[in-house]
């Protein structure tokens, strides 16, 4: 679960006052809206690499507006994937379980799990560089995922992306996301993408973030 | 996508097409001016122009600098023979030079570097206040002459405070004496070698995206972990081109060295400091055959510099 109470954001010469909204366990949820508004702020303050500096982020209750990123136990996949460029794709996936001290085996055990889950078993050795497009998504995905977080963040991960490999994305993040049993938040641009994904959907315009659970509010956003 | 990119896309797109476009889908940068008119089709077809002048003017400015190069190189060698040279390096002073610069050049590189990451890091990742001043600061040593610095380096030693001065400290209260002793050859070494690490690391932080960092403390990491995990291991090409571009400036002190340090044979003498004893002394071709040696260590470090570079760039 992830709430937001009246929360105010400042970045730079850009601030968003006043954003509360709340995504119950296990629901999906897209943030949508048009460019330049904050859909990328309001991520950010969530999972900590952002200052709030007025109200509560709450996950699953508890109030981790003052926690440490590290602390808070989010899954994030920015825009940009920010991979670990000096690390093979196995080692990406280990890193927040090594961080975590998990045992070998059970560090195994996960990465099988996950490879496995998002089909890049055979992509383990590689380096990060040598990875397409879609597979750099699925990497990126597995390390969000990696030490099971109750929260997944998604910043317009599947924008690059080709419409074959994006369908294909959206079955993979639905199976993903279900099985898990994560809390999702989403940005996308894509009516389409929040349609085969979201049972949710947030809008933010104009500085405020109305709820449309209605088809015809979300179809007016570009 | 760097928004210039978007903009001069945009640009384009409405110039051939002449309509405004939102693209907000592309890159999120909307532009309702025009930002620039094609030019009107006034040149003629059968107009043919040369590139041959253009690059006659800047391969001729630029090989004049190229040639003096060359040609003190080439003087150089050209001056000094071959039992000039085995003569010079078969000296015990210049061995002990030799020696001495080896290990001070060493030590400060591996100093400047240990000093200079941090220091790189903070300039690059964060803006705090003053920062502007630290980063004037750091420049001083580059900017200031020589002498200067050996000059300071001196009185900050033996500037009385009262009773006390840091000179008198160190040799009796510490029992380790700096002045006019090796340790003066690598702080005055280290002065200025350090000031070129912290650039070289500032510019390599830079170029490493903060983005991994963050990646990484949202997975766990606390600031000094996704440092330590993420960043440092990215940064290793700048941490070895640091180091090399420390010990280069290091080989090459000498104004600092001779005031701080002094230049006692044997003791304090860096290579720097034979090119200008043997001066001093008339022993011209000594001095020379040195300088070579310099000129070959400075080539090796140069060309380790060179292939990191070309690593660092591709």
């Amino acid at each position: 679960m992830i709430e937001l109470q009246n929360v105010n954001i400042r970045a730079g010469q850009f601030s968003l006052t006043g954003i509360s909204f709340r995504v119950e366990p296990n629901e999906y949820a897209v943030l949508m809206g048009p460019t330049g508004q904050g859909k990328t702020t309001i991520l950010e303050a969530i999972c900590g690499l952002r200052n709030v500096i007025g109200g509560k982020v709450l996950i699953y209750d508890q109030d981790v507006t003052k926690f440490q990123p590290g602390d808070r136990g989010i899954g994030y996949v920015p825009q940009d994937l920010a991979l670990f460029p000096t690390m093979t794709v196995q080692q990406n996936l280990e890193f927040a379980l090594k961080l975590r001290k998990w045992s070998p085996a059970d560090i195994v055990k996960r990465v099988e799990e996950l490879s496995g889950e998002l089909s890049i078993r055979h992509l383990l050795k590689r380096t990060i560089k040598a990875l397409s497009g879609g597979e750099s998504q699925r990497v990126a995905l597995g390390r969000a995922l990696s030490f099971r977080p109750s929260v997944l963040l998604l910043d317009e991960p599947f924008s690059a992306l080709d419409e074959v490999t994006r369908a294909e994305m959206h079955g993979l993040l639905r199976t993903v996301t279900s099985t898990s049993g994560v809390t999702t938040l989403h940005i996308t641009h894509s009516t389409q993408e929040a349609e085969a994904l979201a049972n949710r959907r947030l809008v933010l315009l104009g500085g405020t973030l109305s709820e449309s659970v209605a088809e015809s509010t979300a179809k007016k956003v570009p | 996508m760097a928004a210039e990119e978007v903009l001069e896309q945009n640009g384009w797109r409405q110039a051939v097409t002449g309509r405004q476009e939102d693209i907000n889908a592309a890159g999120g940068v909307r532009t309702s001016q025009t930002p620039f008119e094609g030019p009107t089709q006034s040149a003629s077809p059968s107009r043919q122009r040369s590139d041959v002048p253009f690059f006659l003017l800047m391969g001729g400015l630029s090989a004049s600098f190229i040639m003096l190069i060359v040609l003190l190189l080439a003087a150089d060698f050209m001056f000094t023979s071959f039992a000039d040279f085995r003569d010079a390096l078969l000296k015990p002073e210049i061995q002990a030079a030799f020696r001495l610069t080896l290990i001070s050049c060493t030590v400060a590189a591996v100093l400047s570097v240990w000093v200079g990451t941090p220091l790189g890091y903070l300039l690059s990742r964060y803006k705090f206040p003053g920062r502007w001043v630290i980063d004037t600061l750091v420049d001083i040593p580059i900017v200031l002459p020589p002498l200067v610095l050996g000059l300071s380096l001196l009185i900050l030693f033996h500037l009385n405070l009262g009773e006390w001065q840091l000179e008198k400290w160190l040799r009796d209260g510490v029992g380790f004496p700096v002045t006019y002793r090796w340790p003066a050859v690598i702080l005055a070494q280290f002065s200025v070698s350090c000031a070129f690490a912290v650039r070289t690391m500032r510019v390599t932080f830079d170029q490493i995206s903060p983005r991994t960092e963050d990646v990484a403390r949202t997975l766990g990491c606390t600031r000094a972990q996704a440092f330590l995990l993420v960043s440092l291991p990215q940064a290793w090409k700048g941490i070895i081109a640091a180091g090399t571009i420390s010990w280069a400036r290091a080989l090459g002190e000498f104004g600092p060295i001779l005031v701080f340090a002094g230049a006692t044979r044997m003791r304090t003498e860096v290579l720097s400091t034979s090119v200008f004893l043997e001066l001093s002394i008339g022993n011209l071709d000594a001095a020379v055959a040195v300088s070579l040696l310099m000129v070959a260590m400075a080539v090796v470090v140069l060309l380790i510099l060179r292939v990191l570079g070309t690593g660092l760039s591709s």
